[in-house]
């Protein structure tokens, strides 16, 4: 399928700073597009640019076959962006602002009705619609943006950190949410969260600096790790950690071994491309070692995303 | 149209949910009475007419619509909600116009809610209506003036104050180009037809015209195309600087 998103060399400068510089990506229908990086990195103005609220300095970008410079009406139409902070118009309430968006996005009369209910109903915002939205808590603000991004259907959804401020159930049911419209649509969400990239997104495309770093599926980034097929373990005798670690280190599968200072596990690294799990089992067996806990490193995110960003802070 | 529209009635309706209509509309009606009365001497003047409600409309106006309009576009750049409005599939263009005349419709509003001194002075005596609608016409006519420019204002800054303070100052070079205040400024140095052009500028004239019945092609264009020049600068600056 041809992508729906189609960011071309984009680069936006503010006077001498370089706020995104040559950036080139495409996403696809059914993707969900984690865009990660550190704070600064450029996230925010790209996301801007494509939404047609910042023009490019130069490069190009394309929404469904519409460029958002010399098209921007119809690009506008097919998106539906939530900007960072969700702002509103904190003098009305949920219903006054979503019937506004409504008109706006001219929803067709018939299904209008209908589908400002479904919008309520999805992002539970029965209770509080009535209520003027500056009254309303950071999660519930966050919902009403939410609401506001989705309520004409759109196919391509930009997300500036959709669940910044909710709480761990809210941010359960917001990632249900999108994961839940993730078949049809084409879904950006600029996040510093990892366990979101993990949770939800089907691609992972880091910057900084305005630069494109790495553009992967979340496990494909997991394996830059070098905790990829890693073993950790935990014995049940903490005196016998330093022979243990030593034994271990010396099977022909482990590069090294590391002892976990909060926790007393010993980590083994594998060799290249050697997997250490059946190995140090087969080992533990043999010497009757008590473990409480054997198992295999998938590669750690925050780990990769310091090694990508060069230890910026996420 | 329909984003016209849109923006127009979410406009509007802001205005209702937040105290500004109410006090606005009050303060408007107290010093726009008071003025008739005490300085205009409506009883003492004797006549059938309007002319000392009228007369003060420029010099209220001069400070209320600018309150009007210094948060028309401050507000939504200070709150961040521009970005929502820039964002949605509405040209600025339209954005522009259905905030003026949101803002234009509610001092119309204001205006329209003075109709107890036409009830009064129909009471009275017998005055000619027609004059009087006439320069109620012109009244709401030059507030959209007003309006306009505060409009084009505050989309070039967030803060409202100095979307304020820059609306009065410059609404007031305007209110009186036609007199030597400013004209002396020009009249030095620039050739009379630059000065004539300056003092045909002024809302005083133009109003004075419509005030007295006189409704005059010349005036009406005179408002029209300030209302529109000034719309177009607004969008432009908009456009320019959306995110800033």
């Amino acid at each position: 399928m041809t992508a729906t998103i189609d960011v071309q060399s984009l680069t936006k400068e503010y006077g001498r700073l370089k706020a995104v510089d040559e950036l080139s990506f495409q996403v696809r229908p059914g993707e969900v597009l984690g865009f990660l990086g550190p704070n600064g990195a450029g996230k925010t103005t790209t996301m801007r640019i494509i939404a047609g609220f910042l023009p490019p300095t130069s490069g190009s970008v394309r929404v469904c076959g519409f460029d958002v410079e010399t098209q921007p009406i119809e690009a506008k139409r097919k998106i539906g962006y939530l900007p960072e902070g969700a702002p509103s118009y904190p003098e009305m309430t949920p219903r006054e602002f979503l019937e506004f968006i409504a008109d706006a996005r001219g929803l067709p009369k018939g299904s209008r009705r209908a589908r400002l209910e479904e919008v309520y109903a999805l992002l539970h915002l029965e209770k509080v619609l009535d209520r003027a939205i500056e009254t309303l808590s950071k999660g519930y603000k966050r919902r009403v943006g939410l609401a506001q991004a989705i309520l004409h259907d759109p196919d391509v959804l930009l997300l500036d950190e959709p669940t910044d401020g909710l709480d761990p159930n809210q941010k359960h049911e917001v990632r249900q949410l999108i994961g839940g419209m993730a078949k049809s649509k084409t879904i950006v969400i600029s996040t510093h969260l990892l366990e979101e990239v993990d949770a939800i997104c089907t691609r992972a495309v880091v910057i900084s600096g305005g630069k494109l770093l790495a553009d992967d599926t979340p496990a494909g980034l997991a394996a830059r790790s070098r905790y990829h097929n890693a073993v950790s373990l935990k014995l049940a005798d903490a005196s016998l950690v330093d022979t243990v670690r030593a034994e271990i280190g010396a099977l022909p599968e482990v590069a090294e071994t590391e002892i976990d200072g909060d926790t007393g596990r010993i980590i083994a690294f594998p060799a290249n491309g050697k997997l250490p799990l059946v190995p140090i089992g087969r080992l533990a067996d043999q010497k009757g070692w008590k473990l409480d806990e054997l198992h295999l490193e998938t590669g750690r995110l925050d780990e990769v995303f310091r090694t990508i960003t060069g230890g910026a802070s996420a | 149209m329909s984003g016209i529209a849109a923006v127009f009635k979410r406009e509007l309706a802001s205005y209702f949910t937040t105290p500004v209509a109410y006090v606005f509309i009050a303060i408007f009606l107290i010093v726009a009475n008071a003025f008739t009365f005490y300085l205009g001497g409506f009883y003492e003047r004797n006549q059938a007419d309007l002319a000392s409600f009228f007369t003060f409309h420029p010099w209220l106006f001069l400070f209320l619509v600018p309150a009007l309009s210094m948060r028309l576009w401050a507000e939504e750049r200070k709150s961040g909600s521009i970005e929502l409005l820039m964002t949605l599939p509405i040209e600025p263009w339209k954005s522009v116009v259905g905030k003026f005349l949101a803002a234009w419709a509610f001092t119309a509003i204001a205006i329209g809610l003075t109709f107890p001194i036409w009830i009064t002075v129909n009471y009275l005596g017998s005055p000619d209506n027609g004059a009087i609608l006439a320069a109620y016409v012109g009244s709401i006519l030059m507030a959209g003036g007003f309006l306009a420019i505060g409009s084009f204002i505050s989309a070039m800054t967030k803060n409202q104050v100095i979307a304020f303070i820059v609306a009065v100052v410059v609404s007031l070079m305007l209110v009186l180009a036609g007199y030597p205040l400013v004209l002396d400024v020009f009249s030095a140095w620039a050739p009379d037809a630059l000065v004539e052009t300056i003092a045909s500028l002024s809302f005083l004239t133009h109003f004075e015209n419509i005030r007295k019945g006189v409704i005059d092609v010349r005036d009406l264009v005179y408002f029209a195309l300030l209302i529109g020049l000034a719309l177009y600068a607004n969008t432009i600056v908009l456009e320019l600087k959306k995110a800033d």
